[in-house]
């Protein structure tokens, strides 16, 4: 069994992130991470081809593919240190301020390179969000541009058979939903907690080899990715003002009061 | 306004859903933001009830569009072929959704079929230009972005809080059902159950359209009754941070977070909770923040309006007991 995880390099949510003058958010290698959510789609693909007992590890496949400049390279690490067996790299500056959209176009282009290339593909697993544009249409998206069914926002998953079979939990409801491979399937932090990669992991993965691609890899218009296709424009991005200083009420028997008198004073209640 | 409104004048697709019961406070909020920017258009996968009919005639809107879809319109793929043949029987110019994790699917999708621009989780306006704008507050709360839209349509879904809803004089609107056919991809997952869970704490507001949120943390070791205490005496949904979900002391319904359930109330208290970033992507929206904590160096503190230092135990049914009084007086 072969699975895609399409990863993202985002800037760390603990760190200071902003916006720079054209309105696209700051990744610096500094501050950048693999996505979190990312890490847990690793340990879902890692699991499902664990799992086929049936065919030697050697002959499944979990790849790793990210789209962005060569600071990204550090998630594709990150992965490596989990355990994937290969890594693409797509970089064009053609791609530069692509949208939700041209992504997904990116992603179901690479995808159908990769089978080109004799890998072909049973599932692609995504996190559920990127944490620094929490947009979580990508994966939607993809299923929509290769027409592939769509198993999202997965709490539990289990393959059997050619069929994948999901639970997820939405607000006030939950549905089981089938459906064949090759087919998306988005899981949710809930799912499974990443591994802790070992040392020898850790260092093997710094001489991992990255298949860097351009566009000239992907079948795709490059009218259609990048900032020039872009459906929206930020015009403007600022940070907001600092608060009023905060107000702390030490308890000596009397803070619930305080509380109900703040509450009270502000007009809240 | 009347400038703007004439720049704006066109129809505005808002998808109705959760209606069984009546239209729920974030579909009412919608619609007072679709009246406010053109003509709102509902659109529903489902006949109204007399209840429904009643809130969307408040409401102003100009038509209903129910559509009749041959598959289970349950799946997202589905739901969005349908809000697509629907904004453009209507030529909807803007389509609005409320935030929920199944709407950001449909509206995705749906935005893909218009080629429409898409923004989530923001606030439809009018700039001084005359175009329509999104305003959105992101990286938990600490920038403010304005975009505005390159293509003919645009699509969005807003969060609960947003605007306040507000009624017209009820007035008559004609309806009208359109049948669509479903695609083979749309179908080619299967809804095998569909089961909705019990609704517990029936008197408490659901958490993500509550105006007033008591959540609580690792900080309240397991027991969340102080915590049930002051949201009853607001009358506020009941919140949790991961931790207390990963720990069973609540249900995941709870969870607020940026991979639970965004919240953006009028009031949000944080009881026992440190302030983790996952945490605060999920609440910092909040228009007045409040921390109840015994350690003075939590991270809640550091974003918060008013922190109390001390036990939630003892602070929590305090103030519970003096908004009571409060009540009873005024």
């Amino acid at each position: 069994m072969r699975v895609l995880v399409p990863v993202k390099y985002v800037p760390d949510i603990q760190s200071d992130r902003r916006f720079d003058d054209d309105g696209r958010i700051v990744r610096t290698l500094a501050e950048g991470t693999l996505n979190e959510l990312d890490e847990v789609a690793v340990e879902v693909a890692l699991r499902l081809v664990e799992a086929d007992t049936g065919v030697p590890r050697e002959e499944h496949e979990v790849i790793a593919l990210t789209i962005g400049p060569a600071d990204a390279d550090l998630a594709l690490r990150k992965a490596y240190q989990l355990g994937v067996d290969y890594a693409v790299r797509v970089t064009d500056d053609a791609i530069i301020g692509s949208d939700y959209f041209a992504t997904a176009r990116l992603l179901s282009a690479a995808t159908k390179a990769l089978v080109a290339d004799d890998r072909p593909i049973d599932a692609v697993v995504t996190g559920m969000a990127a944490l620094d544009s929490l947009g979580s249409v990508v994966s939607t998206l993809l299923a929509a541009e290769l027409e592939w069914p769509q198993l999202l926002l997965a709490r539990s998953l289990q393959v059997s058979d050619g069929r994948a079979r999901i639970e997820r939990e939405l607000d006030g409801v939950t549905e089981e939903l089938t459906a064949p491979l090759p087919a998306v399937i988005s899981v949710t932090d809930h799912i499974a907690a990443p591994r802790y990669p070992n040392f020898s992991s850790i260092v093997a993965a710094r001489t991992k080899p990255i298949d860097v691609w351009d566009m000239s890899r992907l079948a795709i218009d490059a009218e259609l990715v990048g900032q020039s296709a872009a459906r929206t424009r930020v015009i403007s991005a600022a940070p907001r003002p600092e608060k009023d200083p905060v107000i702390v009420h030490v308890d000596q028997g009397e803070g619930g009061k305080e509380l109900a008198d703040f509450l009270i004073s502000r007009g809240l209640v | 306004m009347t400038e703007t409104h004439s720049r704006f004048a066109g129809k505005i697709a808002v998808l109705i859903d959760h209606a069984a019961d009546g239209l729920h406070s974030p579909v009412r909020e919608l619609l007072t933001i679709a009246r406010d920017l053109g003509q709102p258009v509902a659109v529903s996968f489902e006949a109204p009830t007399a209840q429904v009919e009643a809130d969307l005639a408040a409401l102003g809107i100009a038509e209903l569009i129910v559509v009749d879809i041959d598959a289970d319109w349950h799946l997202t793929a589905v739901a969005a072929e349908g809000l697509t043949a629907a904004a453009l029987e209507c030529d909807a110019k803007l389509v609005l959704a409320t935030t929920t994790f199944e709407n950001r699917e449909i509206v995705a999708l749906t935005a893909r079929r218009l080629g429409a621009g898409l923004v989530a989780d923001a606030r439809p306006e009018i700039g001084a230009d005359g175009q329509l704008q999104a305003f959105k507050r992101v990286f938990a709360g600490t920038w403010d972005v304005v975009s505005e839209f390159e293509t003919e349509r645009a699509v969005m879904t807003v969060r609960a809080n947003t605007v306040q809803a507000s009624t017209v004089e009820p007035t008559a609107y004609p309806t009208r059902t359109i049948e669509v056919a479903a695609s083979a991809w749309a179908k080619s997952a299967t809804l095998v159950t569909r089961t909705l869970h019990e609704h517990t704490g029936a008197t408490r507001p659901p958490l993500a359209e509550a105006a007033y949120v008591v959540a609580g943390g690792r900080g309240t070791l397991g027991d969340f009754s102080a915590v049930e205490e002051l949201a009853d005496a607001l009358g506020a949904a009941v919140g949790a941070t991961r931790d207390a979900v990963d720990e069973g002391w609540v249900d995941h319904d709870a969870q607020i977070g940026q991979t639970g359930v965004t919240v953006a109330p009028r009031v949000y208290i944080g009881a026992g909770i440190s302030g983790a970033p996952h945490h605060r992507g999920g609440m910092q929206a909040a228009q007045t923040i409040i921390a109840v904590n015994t350690d003075p160096e939590t991270p809640l503190f550091e974003i918060c309006d008013f922190a109390v230092v001390g036990d939630l135990g003892e602070v929590l049914p305090q103030a519970a007991k003096h908004l009571r009084e409060y009540r009873e007086q005024s």
